[in-house]
């Protein structure tokens, strides 16, 4: 019995010299939103190689990694869609959000051919919500002229789970389609109709897609780009038609940004302007010290999103992203800025 | 301070006999607490919205809609029909290895494919049914002039009677060699054939535990998440045929409860306890019958 109890105590003192280890080598936890995920990846292992801070960043959705901040177990969360004024409300502590690159949802079918279609945006709400059923419907045809068009059954194909990439699409519809607002809404999870097919992730509405002749479905740019599928360009504010690329999506957030930096870029104002393009934020509490933090952790973290809005902003384009403008990294700082320990600012 | 040989030896005693009840309790409490834990957190859901979740048969979360129909409909039609598909070969299958070629390389093939087939980690099911039975699916629902979705009740049918007929074809087998063997010389010495003993005498005595073995197949389709939510279409319809796309209960659990807050996660959880109540039926009313066999025989 000693004998046990010996190997037991050994065990226990093991465990407690293990976790000493851990708590020494520096690292960072946070979790959501999937849409930067590949970008965030890059950003953190170069973070890693040049200040030797470890960033573990768990890819569980951007509803994921809002719970997770707010059950004080992470150091920062990262979502598509920003808090609105009633979940800042709910929540007693003050959060901040930190944009950190920009993206567009592009639409994206599978038509023989694969012709580039012009769509606008009331076009894109009547396919799916199931009022244009044919490829050759006259409304569709009239806005691509030169363009064959089959008769073929339209397949919706949407995000089954709930999502930043669905929240971003049903936000730009419901601003350019009266019914799209009322009949589906603006939501990570709208009320789709019976024939529309649901799939997982963005990769699997892309495979679907794929997979399913006259099917139309939705997609962070990058997975229709690098399946080499086709996608629309679709009409903005300016009646002009923009296809979703990174210089697009950058001009489409040139408007002018809150103090907050929670804003909508949505059927942007921009003359040329990709009206499917959203930022993706980094969201933390405006006071630091919860859930037992040091001071120091929370330096680190905050070295880290500055980092991200500086340098961190180089590997942006070459994984499809758009980079942040003077302006909004200019605004980013100053909410980084007002951060607390203790009431107390931490960054000079 | 030595204690005495005896006095260590009942000590021993003592120490097993606890371990083994308190491991034994602690599964129990476990299945308790599942249970426990699905109640408290989905009564809000009723205490909200009364019985709308059996009456309605909307599911909405963005205007809190909650209705458990569409899924309780999707589950049984795609576990019903997989067993359906499953029945013959199953059977025949159960026939030959219990009965016709009991040993030998091809008996001892078949077990060790079938215990590869139930280890194959559903996913991969699902990866295979998007690569091969969509197309196939897609092909015939052109030729019979329906929407070629590829996806749907009867495409994730056919994946879960793949994954269901190692199961019920090794319990059949289980059950069909064990029919005694005095039953069936007398059946040949009185002239049968073999087709005629295996109609009138090993069916009828085995009927009771290859139905067992049908129900605990039952059990594992209904439960089945991943490789149904891949084929399944993801609608959150009550289908309208076997092409519809449809949603299990597992697979709207598996879709939505990772972004989900509020009453939608408590509607989900709700999901969760009817699909443990439904698998809890199927599950003992297969045991009972097969405790009737046992019995009986």
């Amino acid at each position: 019995m000693k004998k046990v109890m010996k190997w037991i105590m050994l065990g226990f003192v093991l465990m407690g010299s293990l976790s000493f280890v851990e708590a020494a080598e520096k690292e960072l936890m946070g979790a959501g939103a999937s849409f930067p995920y590949p970008l965030y990846t890059k950003m953190f292992s170069e973070y890693h190689k040049e200040t030797g801070v470890k960033v573990n960043y768990q890819a569980i959705g951007s509803g994921g990694g809002i719970k997770q901040v707010l059950a004080k177990v992470v150091d920062f969360g990262g979502t598509d869609a920003y808090l609105d004024d009633a979940k800042l409300r709910e929540v007693k502590e003050e959060i901040l959000h930190i944009p950190t690159c920009l993206g567009a949802v592009a639409v994206t079918y599978n038509l023989p051919g694969s012709p580039t279609l012009q769509l606008t945006g009331d076009v894109i709400a009547d396919i799916f919500m199931g009022k244009i059923t044919l490829w050759n419907d006259q409304r569709i045809q009239s806005l691509n002229k030169t363009v064959n068009l089959p008769k073929m059954r339209i397949t919706v194909v949407r995000r089954s789970d709930s999502s930043g990439t669905t929240f971003i699409f049903t936000d730009y519809l419901s601003k350019v389609s009266a019914d799209w607002e009322t009949g589906m809404g603006r939501s990570k999870t709208p009320s789709w109709g019976a024939t529309a097919i649901g799939a997982a992730k963005n990769a699997g509405v892309a495979g679907q897609v794929k997979n399913i002749p006259g099917s139309i479905g939705y997609v962070e740019v990058i997975y229709a780009l690098s399946n080499g599928m086709p996608v629309a360009s679709v009409k903005n504010k300016s009646g002009r038609f923009i296809a979703p690329t990174l210089e697009g999506v950058g001009l489409a957030a040139d408007t002018d940004m809150p103090a907050d930096t929670r804003v909508t870029i949505t059927d942007t104002a921009a003359t040329d302007g990709y009206p499917i393009s959203s930022f993706t934020w980094v969201i933390l509490f405006k006071e630091q010290n919860y859930g037992g933090r040091t001071l120091a952790q929370a330096k680190e973290t905050l070295d880290l999103l500055w980092w991200m809005i500086h340098d961190g902003q180089r590997y942006n384009e070459e994984l499809k992203y758009g980079e942040l403008s003077k302006e909004a990294v200019k605004k980013a700082e100053a909410v980084l800025r007002s951060t607390q320990y203790n009431g107390k600012p931490i960054l000079k | 301070m030595s204690a005495s040989p005896l006095k260590v030896h009942k000590v021993k005693e003592k120490g097993f006999s606890a371990f083994l009840l308190f491991s034994g309790t602690l599964v129990l409490m476990v299945l308790g607490a599942f249970f426990v834990t699905l109640v408290l957190q989905s009564f809000p859901l009723f205490r909200e919205t009364g019985l709308k979740f059996f009456t309605t048969s909307r599911w909405v979360p963005m205007e809190n809609a909650f209705s458990v129909l569409p899924f309780i409909a999707g589950t049984l039609m795609t576990s019903f029909l997989s067993i359906l598909i499953a029945f013959p070969f199953s059977m025949a299958l159960s026939i030959l290895l219990g009965e016709y070629i009991k040993t030998g390389p091809f008996a001892a093939a078949f077990k060790s494919v079938t215990e590869l087939l139930a280890g194959i980690p559903s996913v991969i099911y699902g990866f295979w049914g998007i690569m091969i039975l969509m197309p196939l699916v897609q092909s015939l629902q052109i030729k019979l002039g329906v929407i070629p979705y590829g996806v749907g009740v009867l495409t994730a049918s056919l994946i879960l009677s793949l994954m269901i007929i190692p199961y019920a074809a090794s319990l059949g087998r289980d059950v069909i060699s064990m029919v005694p063997g005095d039953l069936k010389e007398a059946a040949y010495a009185m002239g049968a054939t073999r087709f005629e003993v295996v109609a009138h005498i090993i069916l009828p005595y085995a009927r009771s535990g290859i139905t067992a073995g049908f129900f605990l197949a039952l059990g594992r389709a209904v439960g089945e998440t991943m490789a149904v939510t891949m084929l399944i279409g993801n609608s959150n319809f009550i289908p309208k045929g076997i092409f519809s796309p449809a949603n299990t209960m597992a697979s709207v659990i598996a879709n939505e409860f990772g972004e989900a807050d509020g009453m939608h996660t408590t509607a989900l959880i709700a999901v969760g306890l009817v699909l443990m109540l439904l698998t809890g039926i199927i599950n003992s009313i297969g045991k009972s019958i097969m405790k009737r066999f046992q019995v009986g025989g």
